[in-house]
Parts: C-alpha cells; structure tokens; sequence
C-alpha cells in the first residue's frame, strides 16, 4: 500500500492548477483522494504529477442561483451536500447515504466523483436523473454541459485534460416532483450491484408529465435510460406502467458482469430497481 | 494491616487492558521501530503454478536505499515443519510438502514468496521488488479439490499422487454401513463448506534482529504461539540451538488462528538480518498480500448420508469428506479437519454408528489451517444440516428431530460408542457434561418458535419469506490432554500443557506470568481476576505478564479456548503453591503449627485466635527481606506450576436464526438471533458475551457474505476487501443471549471456554434458516454463502424462471 513515487503541487488558486495540467500530460487533479489514492497504492494509478486543489475556497460550498438552481462547487464533500439546500431533492436525501461510509462522505468530493467516473458510483445516477449541469474550466474559459453525454466509459468522462470542473447545477425543487435513488449493493465494496435514481414531474389527474431515470453499475458507465423516460411520460404511473417503463432500463446495452453479479442478474437487479425507485418518487410527487 | 479486597471472580469487571487499545496506546508490531531497522518487502508469485525458470535481482539490487536482495537460493534453512499429520491408525500416509522461506524451483499459489528486498524505507524496499524480473514457466492449475483428485488433473508434487495429502478414517465402518442397510429412512446430501479468509484487524509481521555479538536473533512476531515459534524456528527450520533465539509477541491485534502457525517471514527476516550484519528488518504484510501470505479457513466439500428411523431416531452417519489444504501444509493444516473434525460429527447426539473419511488434498490455493473453531464449525454444520434434512425427510419440526437424538443429561461422561475420541492405544476423551434439552427450550422460549407459522404468515403479507434455523451445537475446548494428543497418534510429537508463574513481592505488588499468549481477549483481565480472588489481593495489585520467550515460562500459547481450560488450570496451581508456603511461613511468624492456620482471603490466622494473623503482603515482605527465614524454607514468595487438563471441556448451547428473504432481489436480512449459550461458570460475564458476540458475527459472515473466490486459472477473485465481503454492525440485528450453566467437572473453576462457540453455532442457525425460508419453493439444500445473485438464482430456478443460481454468465 505504498504508492510509486510522483511529485506534488498544491495550487492556490484555479488559474494555477489550469496552467500546470495544460503544461504537464502527467499531471493529475487531487481533492478529497478517496477513489484516487487507493488506487495509486495499489499502484493501479502512477501519476507522475499530482495538483492538489483540495484547499481552493472557490471551488467549494453550495449556493442558489438566480433563477434558484444550486451550484454545488467541485470541491464539496458528500458530507456538506446533506447539510446543504440540496437535501431538499429527495434523491439526493436517498443517494448520499448509499455511498462508502462515514469517512469517505467526509472526505470524499462531489466533484471527485464526477471527474473519477466509476462506472458504479452512485452519484451521477442521481445527477443524470436530476438533468444537473456541470460547469467546466479551463484557460479558455467556462463551459456547461449536461451531465447525461458526460459519462463515457468506465473512468471516461467529456473532461479534456486540461479542464477543471468546478461545480455541478442542481435544478430548483419542484411541488411537482418526486424523486428517489434504489439499489442493491455489493456487500464487499458497497458499490451497486444497480443502482437508479428516478425523477417524476406529475401533473394534473395524477398524470406524469417528466421523468429522469439514471442508472449505475450495471454496465460500463452511468446512463440516462431515456425509453424508460419515454414510456413513463404520459401515463399516469399505474404499477403495469411502471414495470413495463422499468423493463426497457438496460435495453440492448451491454451489461457489466463479476463474482458479485452475473449479466442476467445484474440486468434484473437494475429493472427491480428501477421499478422501486420510479415508485418511491411517484409517491413522493403525489 | 488489613487488605480488604472485593471477589472479582465472576463478575463483569471493565479490561485493564482496553484503556491502551482504544486510546491509541497498544504496541502492535507495526510500532515498533528499532534503532538502525530496515524494511523488507516481499515479491509474490502472480501464477497460480509456475516454476522459476530463473530470477534476475541485479536491477533491485542496485534501486537506491536497497541494503540486500534474496531468493530461495540464498537460503539454506529447511522447509518449514508440519507438525500434525493425519494420524490415527497405522499406516496412513502423510505426503508432507511445506513452504520454505522463500520458493526455490517452483510455486504452487498466487501469493507465494519468491524474493525478498532489504532496503531503507518500507517504500524503497516495494519500488524495487518492480526491478525484480522473473522468468516463469506457468503451468495448468487446479484449485477446487474434487477436480484435483480427478484423472488428468494438475499434479502439484511428486510426493502426492493425485493431489492427495493423506485418506484418513475414524469411527465403525461396519457398524455404519449396517444401520444404512437397516435404516428405515435414509438422506443424501452434498455440503460445500466454502473457503474463508481470517481478517484480524491486525495483519501479520514480523522483525528479525540478530546479535553478531551474542550470536543469538530475536523475533518481535504478530503470533498466539512465540514460544512454538522458538521450537520450530530453532530445531526444525533454521538448525540453531533454541536458546539462541528469544520470540516476542507485542500486542495482537487479533488472529482467529491465523497467528498461530509458523511462518515463512519469520525465517526470512531472521534470515536476512543476519546476512545484512546484524540490522534489524521489519516486514509487515499488507491486507491483500496476506491473502496469500497468510492460511485461509474451512474449505471442504461433503457427501454426509444419515440413516434414520420413521420417528427422526438418527442411527447412523456417513460423511465423506475433501479438505482443501492449499498448494502446501501450513503448520497443523492435516489435524484440522481430522482429529478437530471427523472426531466430534455427532455433536450432542446419541449417534450408536457413525464413519467418517477425509481426503486432504493439494490444490493451487493459499494453504489452510485453523480459523475460528477450526475443525468443528464444519462438523457442526454437517450435523445440523443433517437434522434438518432428517426432519425435512420425515416432516417432523427441526427441534423436535434433535430433542429425540439429545444425548440424555444422565449420559455424561459420554463416551462415543463409535469410537470417535478413542485413540490407537485406547485412550480415550470423554464428553465431560451437558444437559443439551433445557438450553434449547430456553431458546425456543425466546424465540416465540411455538408461533412461527404466525410469524411466516406476517413476512408473507409483506412479501417476504420468513425462515426459521436452529444450531444444537457442541465445541470442544482446552485441546489436551497432553497423552491423549500424543496417543491418538495425531499429535504435535508435543505436549498441550500450561504454565504459570506467581511472584508476590515485597511491596505486596504480583506478576503474574503466562505461557497463553492473548490477541485481544483480555487474558490480562481474567487471570487477574483469577489470582486476586485466590490470594485476597486486589486485582489493581497484580499484573500479568505474557509474550517473551524470556521471561515467561513455556506454554502452547493460545487457540481453541486452551486459556480458559488449561491456563486457568496453571494459575490456579501457581496460586495454590503460593499459598501453601504463605501458610507455612505464616505457622513460623505467628509461632503456631502449620495445621491450625486458617486462611481467608489475604489473611493468614491461627484457629481460635482470630487476631494472631497476618497479611498476605507482610508474609511477602517478610520473606523476600529474609531475615528470619525457617530452616529448610527458600526465601520469597514465588512459584511456578505446569497443568495438563484431564481432559477437554464441552460447551453447549442453541441458537435461533430469523432471516427474511426479499423474492425479488434474493437479498437475505438477519432479522432477529437468539443464542443460548452454556460455557459453565464464567470468570468475566462481559467478555464471554464480548465473545459470543464477535463469534455469532462472524459465523453469519460465513453464512451469508464471506467467500474467497477462485478463477480456474488460480487467481484470487476476491483479492481484497472490495470483494471479500466482512460483516459488518450495521446488517446485524441485536443479539438476544441467555445462558444455562453447566460447570465443568474438568476444570477447576468449572469454566469451559467460549472463544469459538459462537462462529461454531451460528453459521448452521443462519444456513438452516435461509433453506427454511425457500423451503416453501421446494428448495431443499442451497450451499453457502447465501448471496442475493445465489439465492435470486435458486428462486428463479425453482420458480421456473430462468434465472441460473450464478446469476448469468460472470
């Protein structure tokens, strides 16, 4: 649990991490280190440069807009996510509590968490389902974009190398909305096996008139799953329309498979879920 | 002077030692930090099978920081010992190969030792193990012992054809085979006891010091056993004289068996600091290397048959068993599931006919040997889930089948009729007591089983299946006696006695010094206890003293609950010598004869004369000063003594398990566990519950989440704790624990010890009630660990979905 050697700059300010990363192909964004260094110990990442923006206070902290979103800066901990406006999202109520443990959610970012990109972490789930926004940095300037499209792959985001993200856009609640996170966890890691997060916008008569469905775990990046979106709109989020909605959730994509959860199973898990989760936020909205 | 102490013994007195643990002040290996100390880091095979076509050192060698790079072929210590073959009667083979210190030729599991770096810094000794470049021939694995066995397997060494380490037997082959030919009823069933991997808090380590100047080493070692340790170290591997070499175990951060053992770090560091001039050199190992540098648990796969009659009266068990024990032996791997195992299948049942047969076998895995219970975890879950298939067959409730098959109170001491703890020359152990019926009633009790149909109606309504487990269990503790171990042809060639040895100084103050060697269990707590209810001296006036070959008397050190039984035994006497020359020298200062002194507590008095009398502390003071010592009498107060128990101790108890399945997922919660435990009198109610309920948890680990997993190849799947799944506090319920008490007539105290009954009984409770909770689909055996994608899989399956239990291609 030692990790190779690399060299260490603590940036005081955004401006400086930019130069360095646009500067240094081996340089590498640290903040809380909770996906980063384990995995530099067991040398499974050899960062020749580390830039540390931990301690950047414009990077950190919850905020409202104007138009009464929440800018979540980059460098906020789970931790004071649950502590902040954003806890009057239901789904974020349910996801934080879902990640590691106590330690990690002290330490660990949100930001982080983006940027890292586990294909199993259960925060972008919540994200894609919330159609949040992440603003991006870089020595040209400040880009938005929508968080679905932004997962990649596993570890493969929309992030170029020399670009900072430096917060997440929360949309405002809603008196109309319910939303909710569900997922069954590996017992060892406490990753998801599937996790989903569901947004509901229900209208007059009961009748849904929105829905954001964000998947993990189940393959090798967090999606929206926008047929199960598509087939939930416009019902009126019966039990038989919530499965058959549920049911498109994997599609024909191609499904993640370990010691943990063969593709059949995990497939099942990620409908179980998803069902459960578009439930509880129906409920929530009604 | 008066001392006036409060009786301790018995009560839940607060650990003098958990102010240093969980402050920060323990002194574990890793704290350690001598003058001039170097760091080694060990290079691990990546194959399963390979050999060492040749190993190039020169790159590391010259990394910055590195003082010395080794391979096997530096080293000229013998492999390391195998203490325990199977044995039993005449004629069974052992084909013994162990590790050496490093492997020379060739390696038969991801994670053996193949070179070691020396270097300045733990990080300099890990960035050069990269430099090393071995050139490996890999070679086909075979890692499950079935297939190891079979035609056309991978053969793993010469010595060993097919795979096999030995076939050993015990029990009435003839009288077993006649109740199945008589049997009204018989049962079939094969049982995987999966593999596990102990996880201590404190991984294992070592530093090796050698003295140029003394020519002696000193070892500083995470171990229950330092002074085992010396022997095999001194005679067995490194061929110097034991004298030569002091073992020291620091705290322990836990061990569950696994420290017991002696280890190939252990010489190489002694090894290497000699070679490197006389430098000390640490060597800890890091969580996922120990998962190949350290035993793994359990591991068997089982054919059990049980005949019975129509009223559920077992009368004959058949178990055929595969014990995996690695890519070599570890210290007592072979014992474990023979003489720990195949002698105690009956468990608390009048069983008149039972056989058993183990095959050990080698296969391309991490070796294995004890791990919690060691041996009886794996028989009591074969026999408990032999009840419940009896009761099953014949529908008859669970609890019902074992009350008719308990073994009656008036039984005891029970000698097995089949001849299970009988060994070649007849001695023989007996059962020493129970009284199995009013346990179990007990928990019945608690557990409201009378309304279990009620209870399963409620789940169902909330869609979820309820399921009911009982575990009837017996443990053996205190393995001894020391002529049993050696008769029964199985034995370490060793004794299996204690020792103890009391000072009483001239302040009044006592050391108390032990051969058991504790990792956690607060050894420094009870026997305190021990001693002050015994010499009337309050237990802040006494301390215990353990771990230093120097300094400490010899003893077997600590595993399978010998400390309760055998060590208490030691101090008991220690204390009762003390006494006894307290005594006299109290007849010589109170000018009476010895005969009329009466003690009480700490005070020594003349009969009819209550106030001639003195203290335990003046008879100290007088007699370490010696100024006026009888003639004929030694001065001062201090006595050591050496106990070999007659015989082990036999805990008992019964444990509920309440899970409910979610149909969906297949995700099985523990919802409620009651536990009735007898372990005789307790010294500290608080640590026995400490450990029944560390105990308990761990054995739902088992049953529910821990696994080490395989690949064909050889690679370990569940590599580290992001797949290696530990309980954790948040997914158990409350435990609900009662007792009965059951004294020992082995034991002094009538203690019996408790450090693994609760792995031991609840893993059968939990497996018992998972299969009760499908049996309602039809399922009727599902082995272990129950995961969701297992257990989602067998309700797709018996559902007719098509859902596989592996959960679709992995």
């Amino acid at each position: 649990m030692i990790p190779a050697a690399f060299d260490y700059t603590r940036a005081t300010s955004v401006e400086e991490a930019l130069g360095i990363l646009a500067s240094d192909e081996g340089a590498k964004l640290i903040a809380g280190g909770q996906s980063l260094l384990p995995l530099m110990k067991l040398r499974l990442a050899q960062p020749a440069r580390l830039v540390d923006i931990g301690r950047l206070p414009e990077l950190r902290g919850v905020s409202k807009l104007d138009d009464g979103r929440l800018s979540v800066g980059a460098l906020t901990t789970y931790a004071e996510l649950m502590d902040s406006p954003a806890v009057h999202l239901a789904v974020i109520r349910d996801v934080v509590p879902a990640i590691a443990d106590v330690q990690v959610r002290n330490r660990g970012t949100i930001g982080g968490a983006v940027a890292h990109a586990d294909p199993a972490a259960d925060l972008p789930a919540a994200l894609l389902a919330l159609d949040a926004e992440l603003v991006i940095q870089s020595s040209s300037g400040t880009r938005s974009v929508k968080a679905d499209g932004f997962f990649q792959g596993p570890f493969a985001t929309g992030l170029a190398h020399d670009e900072i993200l430096a917060a997440v856009i929360l949309p405002a609640p809603r008196g109309d909305a319910g939303s909710a996170y569900a997922s069954i966890q590996q017992r060892a890691s406490g990753y998801p096996i599937a996790g989903v997060a569901a947004v509901v916008f229900v209208g007059a008569g009961g009748l849904v008139e929105g829905a954001g469905i964000g998947v993990t775990g189940v393959s090798d990046h967090p999606y929206r799953a926008h047929e199960v979106e598509d087939a939930l709109v416009g019902t009126t989020g019966t039990a038989d329309a919530v499965a058959a909605a549920a049911a498109l959730v994997v599609g024909d994509r191609e499904v993640s498979a370990d010691i943990h959860a063969g593709r059949e199973y995990r497939a099942a898990m990620a409908v179980v879920h998803a069902r459960r989760a578009i439930e509880a936020a129906l409920a929530r909205a009604r | 002077m008066t001392t006036m102490t409060t009786d301790v013994l018995g009560a839940p007195v607060r650990r003098v030692e958990d102010p240093r643990f969980i402050t920060g002040h323990g002194r574990y290996l890793d704290d350690i930090k001598l003058p001039a100390m170097t760091h080694m880091a060990i290079l691990r095979s990546p194959y399963a099978h390979a050999k060492i076509r040749s190993i190039d050192t020169s790159a590391a060698k010259a990394a910055p920081g590195v003082v010395a790079v080794f391979t096997g072929a530096d080293i000229a210590y013998n492999p390391l010992p195998m203490a325990w073959p199977a044995g039993g009667a005449s004629g069974i083979q052992n084909n013994v190969n162990t590790p050496r210190a490093l492997a020379t030729d060739d390696v038969k599991w991801t994670g053996e030792g193949v070179a070691a770096v020396v270097a300045e810094t733990a990080a300099q000794a890990q960035d050069a193990l990269e430099l090393i470049d071995v050139d490996w021939e890999p070679l086909p694995a075979v890692t499950d012992a079935e297939k190891a066995i079979a035609d056309g397997a991978p053969q793993l060494h010469e010595n060993a054809p097919n795979n096999r380490v030995f076939d050993w037997q015990v029990g009435d082959k003839e009288a077993t085979d006649a109740a199945f030919a008589n049997a009204a009823v018989t049962v079939h069933q094969r049982l995987v006891n999966h593999r596990l991997i102990p996880n201590p808090m404190e991984v294992r380590g070592d530093i090796g010091w050698y003295n140029p100047g003394t020519d002696e080493y000193t070892i500083w070692m995470s171990s229950q056993t330092p002074h085992i340790q010396r022997l095999l170290l001194a005679a067995f591997v490194m061929g110097v004289p034991e004298q030569k070499i002091r073992c020291i175990s620091p705290d322990v951060g836990g061990a569950f068996g696994s420290k017991i053992f002696c280890y190939a770090d252990m010489a190489l560091v002694l090894h290497a600091s000699k070679a490197i001039g006389g430098r000390p050199v640490k060597w800890v190992e890091e969580r996922r290397e120990s998962y190949g540098s350290t035993i793994h648990g359990r591991d068997h796969i089982t054919y059990v048959d049980v005949a019975a009659t129509k009223d559920g009266m077992v009368k004959g068990l058949r178990v055929k068993t595969l014990a995996n024990l690695g890519g070599r032996l570890s210290t007592i791997g072979p014992g474990i599931p023979t003489t720990l195992y195949g002698r105690i299948l009956s468990g608390p049942y009048k069983i008149p006919a039972v056989h058993c047969e183990v095959t050990g076998v080698y296969t391309n895995t991490t070796f294995v040997d004890a791990y919690r219970g060691a041996g009886r975890p794996e028989a009591t879950y074969v026999v408990e889930r032999a009840m419940d298939l009896v009761a099953d067959e014949l529908g008859i409730d669970p609890a019902e089948v074992r009350r008719r098959n308990f073994l009656p109170p008036d039984s005891f001491p029970y000698d097995n009729p089949s001849g299970l703890l009988t060994a070649v020359n007849g001695s023989k152990l007996y059962i020493d007591s129970g009284n199995y019926e009013p346990a179990m009633d007990k928990a019945l009790a608690m557990a409201g089983y009378a309304d279990i149909a009620a209870k399963k109606a409620e789940a169902k309504s909330r869609g979820k299946l309820l399921g009911v487990g009982l575990s009837t269990y017996i443990e053996v503790c205190g393995v001894a006696p020391s002529k049993w171990i050696g008769a029964v042809g199985e034995g370490w060639g060793a004794a299996m006695w204690e020792s103890s040895n009391i000072k009483v100084h001239l302040t009044g103050k006592v050391v108390v010094t032990m051969g058991t060697q504790p990792q956690g269990q607060g050894h420094e707590t009870t026997y305190a206890q021990i001693i002050s209810h015994e010499l009337g001296i309050p237990m802040e006036d006494i301390v215990v003293q353990h771990s230093d070959t120097q300094g400490t008397p010899f003893g077997y050190g600590s595993y399978g609950s010998r400390t309760s039984n055998v060590g208490t035994g030691a101090a008991l006497k220690a204390a009762a010598k003390i006494r006894e020359k307290a005594r006299r020298y109290a007849a010589h200062m109170l000018e009476a004869n010895v005969e009329d002194i009466e003690v009480e507590g700490a005070e020594y008095r003349v009969k009819g004369s209550p106030d001639k009398k003195k203290t335990i502390q003046e008879i100290a003071f007088a007699l370490d000063l010696a100024f006026d010592t009888p003639e004929g009498m030694e001065p001062y107060l201090d006595e050591t003594a050496y106990h070999d128990t007659p015989n082990c101790t036999f805990p008992f108890g019964t444990h509920v398990a309440f899970v409910e399945i979610d149909q969906e997922t297949g995700n099985v919660e523990l919802v409620r566990y009651v536990a009735v435990d007898d372990v005789g009198k307790k010294i500290n109610p608080m640590i026995v519950d400490g450990q029944l309920h560390g105990g308990i948890a761990q054995g739902i680990g088992q049953a529910l989440w821990e696994e080490a997993v395989y690949g064909d190849d050889g690679q370990l799947l569940s590599g580290s704790l992001l797949d290696y799944a530990l309980p954790r506090a948040e997914w158990l319920p409350s435990f609900e624990l009662d007792e009965t008490v059951t004294p020992s007539p082995v034991n002094p105290l009538g203690v019996k010890g408790v450090g693994e009954a609760g792995c031991i009984a609840s893993t059968a409770a939990v497996a018992n009630a998972v299969i009760d909770a499908l049996s309602p689909l039809g399922i009727r055996h599902l082995d272990m660990p129950f995961t969701a994608q297992k257990v989602w899989g067998a309700i797709q399956a018996a559902s007719g979905g098509s859902g596989s239990a592996k959960g679709g291609e992995a």
